[in-house]
């Protein structure tokens, strides 16, 4: 028993000196991806309008053009991205080990893994959140309007599970759950009527609408039942590298409340307007400095990549996927899209 | 007149046979015709995007937009050509050997299995002699399939062969390792042994040292399937009849020279069926590489599915794949039918 137990603390101590010697040993992320010449970047292994590779081998998506943002910021040139399909369980992994510095593959900002595994949220691209569809002809309008005994079609062993218990324990309306494995087979018995909603997050829930035999015949009923903000991911513990990804992020979507984008940004750079030339990195300005980033950092990203708007446009609204913007539409036009001043 | 006897006699002899002829053939009634008109008549062929698909049949449009990601992955379109290069010399170097004469087909086996798997990585991989690198992060599709299945194949079968013989060494130390090691491997599911490879590994190694997450699939497979080859082999050498040992050591053959000169050659012609089972089944084992993403061939047509211009095209993406499969296992089974043939000697 004691040489167990010696044996044990013996492999404790050495656990413990080799996570040492990981923490002391730091080098900035920033100046190893200006050496190396590209950003390392984790994506998902397709996620429509998220991150998704077309045809030609080329990765498009709203999450790739926060990878394409960075890049350009920190390289000149949104092209200079290396990307790593990775699966939901080893997306983390791959941050802390150093396979990736950036991880944009709709990840949701929680408490617990901002706080315990290591991680640092930057900020947020796409607030998601689960949402019911519905046949229309079924009359209910409302997720008030369900009653005791509805089948619910879902995905098994995720949060939309949880949610979705949660949410009728406290409606106080008995279900029948009706769980599949894919996302595909939930579509396939949802459309040939084996339940009466599929449940999973609004934007995928207008992704898979486009799927079904009669896509008219379906409604997505207006009540959120999760907050799901999705946003890129960090290493903690490398500050300068995540300011450098925040405030990539950040001045994509104030480009778009001042109205710059891809293709008025070079007339924009003699605006007078002194937030616009914050924006644009005008002569005189200091946030690219700041940043240890070129002058040009933030004029590379709206000219290349384009502002939020653009990329919400073509990867979500003209694909059809979600042509609404809902909360994601600017503070100030009645959306939760709110950004820190690019100053 | 041959035709209708046989019938006669093999379909229509008493009348629960004529019945059960009936129901199989109200079956392929109903079952063939729509699957054929979906597949063939009712299908799109050609076009450049989905909505060159009229609707009713099967949308293969999907498919030949995409045949370059489903072979290649997201490998550089203009790098394309090592790839190709390589698999010309290998299928070239393959068909030469059954023209050739027993003398350069030893040059030709030696080259296969020791020049070509470095020549091999060294036109995927690059940064060599100026041969741009391309990191294996981009491989995918149906080359990294082959690429996985080929390599954990010709690593884990030599080990295999000294596991089995290891098992039934009469030094303790060996034997029970090799036991350890089996019982170890075949007593955990490959998709754990998967996880630990790609998610957990990392975490052990000091920071700053990083394995190639191919590699250590690769490494992973490697072991897991030998443990299961090792026990097929063990079958072989039981099967063996102890005169053959009696007779090898009678001829004052030592361990090593009996094994290799008397003994695995009759083993190993024995386990064939079995050993090629369990290559196939390692095959067929490749899309489990998903889960710690890497972007095999299914992994592709996962991919394609989801890209918001293909949306609702997964049956026919599946259904090319699993004909890529089934032709790759199918020859593999039928290349080891014929191998077991050459090899049978009357006895």
């Amino acid at each position: 028993m004691k040489i167990i137990k010696l044996m044990i603390s013996m492999f404790a101590v050495f656990l413990i000196t080799a996570c040492g010697n990981q923490t002391t040993k730091k080098t900035s992320t920033l100046d190893t991806t200006k050496k190396q010449g590209f950003v390392k970047c984790g994506v998902s292994q397709g996620l429509p309008g998220f991150s998704n590779a077309d045809a030609g081998g080329n990765w498009t998506g709203i999450d790739v053009d926060v990878c394409r943002a960075v890049a350009a910021a920190v390289l000149g040139d949104a092209t200079k991205v290396k990307y790593t399909p990775l699966s939901a369980k080893e997306r983390f992994t791959a941050l802390q080990a150093g396979d990736i510095d950036v991880l944009s593959r709709n990840t949701t900002w929680t408490l617990e893994r901002d706080a315990a595994i290591g991680l640092e949220f930057v900020g947020v691209n796409f607030y998601d959140g689960q949402g019911f569809m519905v046949r229309s002809s079924s009359g209910i309008k409302s997720v008030k309007d369900f009653k005791n005994g509805t089948k619910v079609c879902t995905n098994t062993g995720t949060t939309t599970e949880l949610n979705m218990a949660d949410f009728f324990k406290a409606a106080g309306v008995t279900y029948e759950p009706v769980v599949f494995e894919k996302a595909d087979e939930v579509v396939q018995a949802y459309d040939a009527g084996r339940c009466d909603t599929y449940t999973t997050d609004k934007s995928g829930l207008a992704a898979q609408r486009t799927k079904m035999s009669k896509p008219d015949d379906h409604i997505v009923l207006p009540e959120t039942i999760s907050k799901e903000p999705l946003g890129p991911v960090v290493r903690e513990g490398d500050g300068d590298w995540a300011d450098v990804v925040r405030w990539s992020l950040n001045v994509w979507i104030e480009a778009e409340e001042y109205g710059v984008n891809s293709s008025n940004i070079d007339s924009m750079m003699d605006s007078k307007n002194p937030a616009i030339q914050r924006i644009v990195g005008a002569e005189g300005t200091k946030n690219g400095a700041a940043l240890n980033l070129d002058q040009k950092w933030s004029y590379n990203i709206i000219k290349q990549v384009g502002n939020y708007a653009e990329s919400y446009k073509r990867n979500l609204a003209d694909t059809g996927i979600m042509p609404d913007r809902g909360p994601n539409a600017l503070w100030t036009k009645g959306g939760i899209l709110y950004v820190p001043p690019v100053r | 007149m041959n035709l209708v006897n046989w019938t006669r006699k093999n379909l229509f002899s008493n009348w629960h046979d004529t019945l059960l002829t009936f129901i199989i053939l109200f079956l392929f009634y109903i079952s063939i015709p729509p699957l054929l008109s979906w597949m063939f008549f009712d299908a799109t062929f050609f076009g450049t995007s989905k909505k060159d698909c009229s609707g009713t049949g099967a949308c293969w449009v999907f498919i030949q937009v995409w045949l370059k990601r489903f072979t290649y992955g997201m490998y550089p379109n203009d790098q394309i050509w090592r790839i190709d290069l390589a698999f010309i010399i290998f299928f070239f170097v393959i068909g030469a050997y059954f023209f050739v004469n027993t003398k350069i087909k030893k040059i030709l086996f030696i080259f296969l299995t020791i020049i070509f798997p470095f020549l091999a990585i060294f036109l995927f991989h690059g940064g060599l002699f100026g041969l741009e690198e391309v990191e294996t992060r981009v491989w995918g599709g149906l080359f990294l399939t082959l690429f996985i299945s080929v390599f954990s194949i010709i690593f884990c079968f030599p080990i295999g062969v000294l596991l089995a013989m290891g098992r039934r060494s009469k030094l303790p130390v060996i034997r029970y390792f090799s036991i350890g090691f089996i019982e170890l491997w075949r007593g955990v599911p490959l998709i754990t042994v998967l996880f630990m490879a790609a998610v957990m590994f990392p975490v052990f190694l000091p920071s700053g040292t990083n394995l190639d997450k191919l590699v250590r699939v690769i490494i992973a497979i490697t072991l897991f399937e030998s443990a299961y080859i090792a026990e097929v082999i063990r079958g072989g050498l039981q099967a063996i009849p102890k005169g053959q040992y009696d007779a090898a050591n009678s001829l004052g053959m030592g361990y090593w020279k009996s094994h290799i000169l008397i003994i695995l050659p009759q083993a190993l012609k024995i386990v064939i069926p079995g050993v090629a089972n369990t290559f196939i089944a390692l095959f067929k084992d490749t899309p489990l590489i998903l889960v710690v993403g890497l972007m095999e061939l299914l992994g592709m047509v996962n991919m394609a599915k989801t890209n918001p211009a293909w949306l609702g095209l997964a049956t026919e993406g599946y259904v090319f794949a699993a004909i890529v499969y089934f032709i790759f296992c199918f020859a593999m089974s039928r290349y080891s039918l014929r191998l077991e043939k050459q090899l049978k000697t009357s006895n």
